[in-house]
């Protein structure tokens, strides 16, 4: 009975998003959801109907305070991520994000022509096979982590003066190089647009992978698990950006 | 020229105040006016008044270069007369091209003077930013060019005040694409303390503020870190705003010509600049405290703040986006760019399920093997 069945490829799970990069990730994008629907009511208001007085509501205050409190929970948890980078496992880890070899160029190099151009090799589809990030997508996250920087260094920079503590203090100096808080407060409203896209690049991306190459890559941020084929997994064909230098001999070979 | 005497001779502010017939009441009033302006507590007016009563006059030398001359306007509409007779008009300008009676060589003379006889003495109040295109032909005096005189008058100044936006950060000159190279003047002199006073114009009593600190105290108020006297633009015109609670109330004005308009409500939807502005407008008013823009139900245009003719419309908040047209905002070219996303997100789509079709197949066929075999 088995036997029939040889040619199916059995699937190693791996445990690729620990806990705090799963709590990170969901913490993060509902921090940006927020943020982003705040900011949009602050930057341009809706109309409101409401005969009340000024004394009786409050709404463009709440909406401010929601925005400042999400822009806590957001800058701590890049902190947090930014820890992880160090001390959590090789997924996490920074090596993936930034590339410190030649190799992780030549893999964003074929991860285009496989998963964009979809380029065929000898007339075969072909896959491209990480279990964490892929070399396109580690250097696109780090470009994200940099749009993160400029969102909390506007963002603070522009809260700095409405605040007694000292941590928004710190950003003070922003508006100053940019020479005030008009041309701030624009950076921090344009870069926005950077999230949103992302966003819609992002979640396509993970239902095209799990579409593509059924290895749970939607459910893993949320178990943590991705699978990977047997044979794969012991050959170790899979590809990981900046691998260690062991692994990097045989996977160029290959 | 004969006119050494008279800069040798130097009478006290307050025996200024006196020739000029007013009281010592006048004399009181305007001090305590000084010293709540400059941001000082009550104890302090004892020391701004004998700082007038002793100290020699200072002598001033206001340079004007490129300019509309709306400061010197502004500083001669401050509300106390004192500010005008005094400070200006009688005792302290040695050379002014817009308020001196001298002119051509004799004003020049006057200015050589004063340079030569109080060198590292004097204050230098600069209106206008200097001109550095073509190599300053756009504006010259007595055959100088801005620059030139700005050097040489700086180099023995005490301090320079840097009247206005023009001097401050450029002002309308400045704005793109800049045909004249218009300067700032922090950005010309180095080694020299500059007090910044932004505003197109400056609130008259700031200005008089300004010079009364450094008269009193004999050194330069404390700035902030874009170089403005902290007493004056430490806070935003929105943090000071009588409206300020209309919108923490999300109760804003839609057009000019509504019933929120009319009530009174918010003008940020209009395009105040009040949130981004730092200036003394909503607590010091103009005109002797009568009114300011807002209160007038006009949005704040961030006169005040570095580069503001180039920062987006008067009258909308959604900020311009150059290189694409005059109407393009942000939000345009987000929306845009989004559209462009989700249209190439479609296409890959499509073009997976042809590129990819067989991997697709296979994927699918080993679970619909697995799935039979689970129930047989």
């Amino acid at each position: 009975m088995a036997n029939k069945y040889l040619h199916i490829p059995r699937l190693r799970r791996v445990y690729v998003w620990e806990l705090p990069v799963r709590i990170y990730h969901w913490l993060n994008a509902l921090a940006i959801v927020v943020l982003i629907i705040t900011g949009f009511y602050i930057s341009n208001p809706v109309a409101l109907l409401s005969s009340k007085d000024a004394s009786q509501q409050y709404i463009m205050g709440w909406f401010r305070y929601i925005h400042f409190a999400a822009a806590y929970i957001f800058f701590f948890n890049f902190l947090f991520r930014l820890y992880w980078g160090f001390v959590g496992n090789k997924y996490a880890n920074w090596k993936q994000f930034i590339p410190t070899s030649k190799r992780f160029f030549h893999e964003i190099w074929a991860v285009f022509k496989i998963d964009i151009l979809m380029l065929k090799k000898n007339g075969k589809e072909q896959e491209h096979l990480s279990i964490g990030h892929n070399a396109m997508a580690g250097i696109i996250y780090f470009m994200t982590f940099l749009a993160f920087l400029v969102q909390c260094l506007t963002g603070f920079g522009l809260y700095a003066r409405m605040s007694s503590w000292w941590l928004p203090k710190l950003f003070a100096w922003v508006p100053v190089l940019l020479g005030g808080d008009i041309l701030t407060r624009k950076i921090h409203h344009w870069s926005m647009w950077y999230f949103i896209i992302f966003t819609v690049i992002h979640v396509y991306l993970v239902f095209y992978h799990d579409y593509v190459e059924g290895r749970g890559e939607t459910s893993s941020m949320v178990g943590g698990w991705k699978f990977i084929e047997e044979d794969v997994f012991e050959k170790n064909l899979h590809q990981t950006p900046n691998p260690e230098k062991t692994e990097v001999e045989e996977i160029t070979k290959h | 020229m004969k006119n050494d005497n008279a800069l040798v001779s130097q009478p006290t502010y307050y025996e200024e105040v006196q020739r000029k017939g007013y009281s010592r009441r006048d004399f009181v009033k305007f001090v305590s006016m000084m010293t709540a302006f400059i941001g000082l507590e009550q104890s302090a007016i004892g020391q701004v008044a004998k700082a007038l009563e002793t100290k020699q006059r200072m002598p001033v030398i206001w340079l004007h270069f490129q300019e509309c001359t709306c400061c010197s306007e502004s500083f001669l509409r401050s509300s106390h007369p004192i500010v005008a007779d005094i400070l200006l008009d009688k005792i302290s300008l040695d050379y002014s091209e817009t308020l001196m009676a001298a002119s051509g060589t004799q004003a020049e003379d006057v200015l050589k003077n004063t340079m030569a006889k109080y060198k590292g003495q004097y204050l230098l109040c600069i209106e206008g930013s200097v001109p550095m295109g073509a190599d300053g032909v756009y504006c010259m005096i007595g055959g100088k060019t801005s620059f030139q005189i700005l050097q040489e008058v700086s180099e023995g100044a005490a301090a320079i005040i840097a009247w206005g936006s023009c001097a401050s950060n450029g002002c309308v000159q400045s704005a793109k694409p800049n045909p004249t190279g218009a300067t700032p003047i922090h950005k010309l002199i180095k080694g020299k303390p500059i007090i910044k006073v932004p505003g197109c114009p400056p609130i008259g009593e700031v200005m008089a503020g300004v010079i009364v600190h450094y008269l009193t105290f004999g050194r330069i108020p404390e700035l902030d870190r874009l170089g403005r006297p902290k007493a004056f633009y430490n806070k935003r015109v929105h943090d000071t705003c009588y409206r300020r609670p209309f919108y923490d109330a999300g109760l804003f004005v839609e057009t000019f010509d509504d019933e929120n308009a009319k009530k009174g409500y918010c003008l940020y939807k209009v395009g105040c600049k009040g949130p981004s502005t730092y200036n003394a407008c909503a607590v010091t008013k103009w005109n002797g405290g009568t009114s300011f823009p807002i209160q007038s139900g006009h949005p704040c245009i961030g006169c005040s703040e570095e580069n503001f003719w180039d920062n987006g419309r008067l009258y909308d908040r959604a900020s311009s986006f150059s290189g694409f047209g005059i109407e393009a905002n942000a939000d345009d070219l987000g929306k845009v760019a989004l559209g462009v996303t989700a249209a190439g997100l479609a296409v890959h789509a499509i073009a997976t399920n042809f590129g990819k079709s067989k991997l697709i197949h296979d994927h699918e066929t080993e679970g619909k093997e697995s799935e039979q075999e689970l129930d047989s």
